[in-house]
């Protein structure tokens, strides 16, 4: 069995997996949910994939995923899959899926932004058409996603 | 409508219903009455031109303003934050009017308050009122919106004004020309906001020679400040000033159109001519703004 075999079914009793992360995200992702707590948490770089080619894998033991940190990570890595694992059993199943409506994850780039000025969570409507876009409901101002920075 | 914080809010429909409430206000047909209705012009950043025609449009509908304005007399500096400003505020007024250089200063305020906000003016972002009035003064003059060929000269990256009226005119199918030099043309995210909307543009480097066909010119200003080489201002300068002598073959209702204060960008000698609208376009500022208040105060 090859060390990249060995790594996939390493599994976790209790916890959260994301598979499918696009190859190079799953820092990213990490960086997004802090994973510098109690959890232990597994990550694989650069896995052959079917779907992807190659992809990154992370699993976390003994901790669920809010609605709000999903959806941050949906932004990063949209081709990601989350599975729940309880007792060893993929109990869900699920695609991630970027919310057209976003709070408080997205760094507003523009200095002159009131989300920047005063302490008040940055609302983004996504657009999802061709390359994904974010329009910051205050300034106006159209992103790509892949150039914000994302935060939880 | 609630609050008029951006173009990008209002349906082809609300345009219209502004218009025709402005015109209707402008021939005294409908008389809207402010009595008792006190409107708060917070100007954070100054502008005296917007700050008198608002406070104007108020009077003329027997209504009253009180006007913060200038950074000076705000409390932000006590260290209280905007939410409570704007909180204290309403308590006094019935609608606030508001101009910021802090983008998006305008949808936080709706946000905040019960009251009808107007956005006037945030930052580089939207001036939604001076889009109203500019649309006024184009279906005053042409009978109409739909369909007409538009001309926006001078600076074209920076000016807000013109991004606004761009915007707008798509919804009503305008052709466009861009004059401005090659550094200050129009940004692209409005560019692809025009061609998906299949609206056509073309762009040139001088209203000289472009101007026949159009029905509206809009000039604004090219500012010697954002030239990094003074001489190449001076080079292009020339390009950017609208003349009588450049009227002799312009459609029979063409128009042109600014937003004021005028620097030397029209030539005085354009000022006695039939296509000079820009000071009677300033007048519509007061019947649009008019229009905005009584409709967002449900008085109409
Ligand atoms: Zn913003």
């Amino acid at each position: 069995m090859s060390l990249v075999k060995t790594i996939k079914v390493n599994a976790i009793k209790n916890g959260t997996v994301i598979d499918h992360i696009a190859a190079g995200k799953v820092l990213k992702v990490i960086e997004i949910l802090s994973l510098a707590g109690d959890n232990s948490v597994m990550i694989g770089m650069n896995l052959e994939s079917n779907k992807l080619g190659r992809k990154d894998i992370l699993k976390i033991e003994n901790r669920e995923l809010t609605k709000k940190e999903v959806n941050s990570i949906a932004l990063i890595a949209p081709s990601a899959t989350l599975i729940i694992i309880n007792d060893f059993e993929v109990v869900n199943k699920s695609s991630l899926e970027i919310p057209e409506y976003i709070e408080e994850h997205i760094i507003c780039p523009n200095p002159k932004c009131i989300t920047n000025i005063e302490d008040i969570p940055s609302k983004y409507y996504i657009h999802k058409a061709g390359s994904v876009t974010a329009r910051c409901v205050y300034c106006e101002k159209k992103y790509l996603v892949e150039d914000l920075k994302i935060k939880v | 409508m609630k609050n008029l914080i951006s173009m990008r809010d209002l349906s082809k429909e609300d345009i219209m219903r502004l218009m025709d409430t402005a015109a209707k206000i402008e021939k005294g047909e409908i008389v809207p009455n402010m009595q008792r209705k006190l409107a708060a012009l917070l100007f954070f950043e100054p502008s005296t031109r917007t700050m008198f025609s608002f406070d104007t449009a108020m009077k003329r509908m027997n209504g009253d303003t009180i006007i913060m304005s200038g950074t000076g007399n705000t409390s932000a500096k006590k260290g209280e934050t905007f939410a409570d400003t704007l909180q204290t505020i309403a308590q006094y007024s019935d609608i606030i009017i508001m101009r910021s250089s802090i983008e998006g200063a305008a949808r936080y305020a709706a946000e905040v308050v019960d009251l009808p906000v107007v956005n006037a003016g945030d930052g580089a972002n939207q001036h939604p009122t001076q889009a109203l009035l500019d649309l006024y003064s184009i279906i005053k003059t042409q009978g109409k919106l739909d369909n007409l060929k538009i001309g926006l000269a001078g600076d074209l990256r920076f000016g807000r004004t013109v991004h606004s009226l761009a915007q707008a005119m798509a919804i009503f199918g305008a052709e466009f020309k861009f004059i401005s030099p090659s550094f200050l043309q129009m940004p692209q995210y409005i560019k692809d906001d025009l061609a998906e909307k299949d609206i056509k543009y073309e762009e040139f480097n001088d209203i000289e020679g472009n101007i026949d066909d159009l029905d509206i010119l809009y000039v604004t200003r090219v500012q010697r400040e954002r030239f990094a080489d003074p001489e190449d201002y001076e080079k292009v300068k020339g390009s950017y000033v609208l003349n009588k002598k450049m009227l002799q073959n312009v459609k029979k209702y063409f128009k042109v159109l600014h937003p004021l204060p005028r620097v030397d960008e029209i030539h005085t000698d354009v000022d006695d001519t039939e296509f000079a609208y820009y000071f009677p376009q300033a007048k519509n500022g007061v019947y649009a703004r008019q229009a905005i208040i009584s409709i967002l105060l449900e008085e109409v």
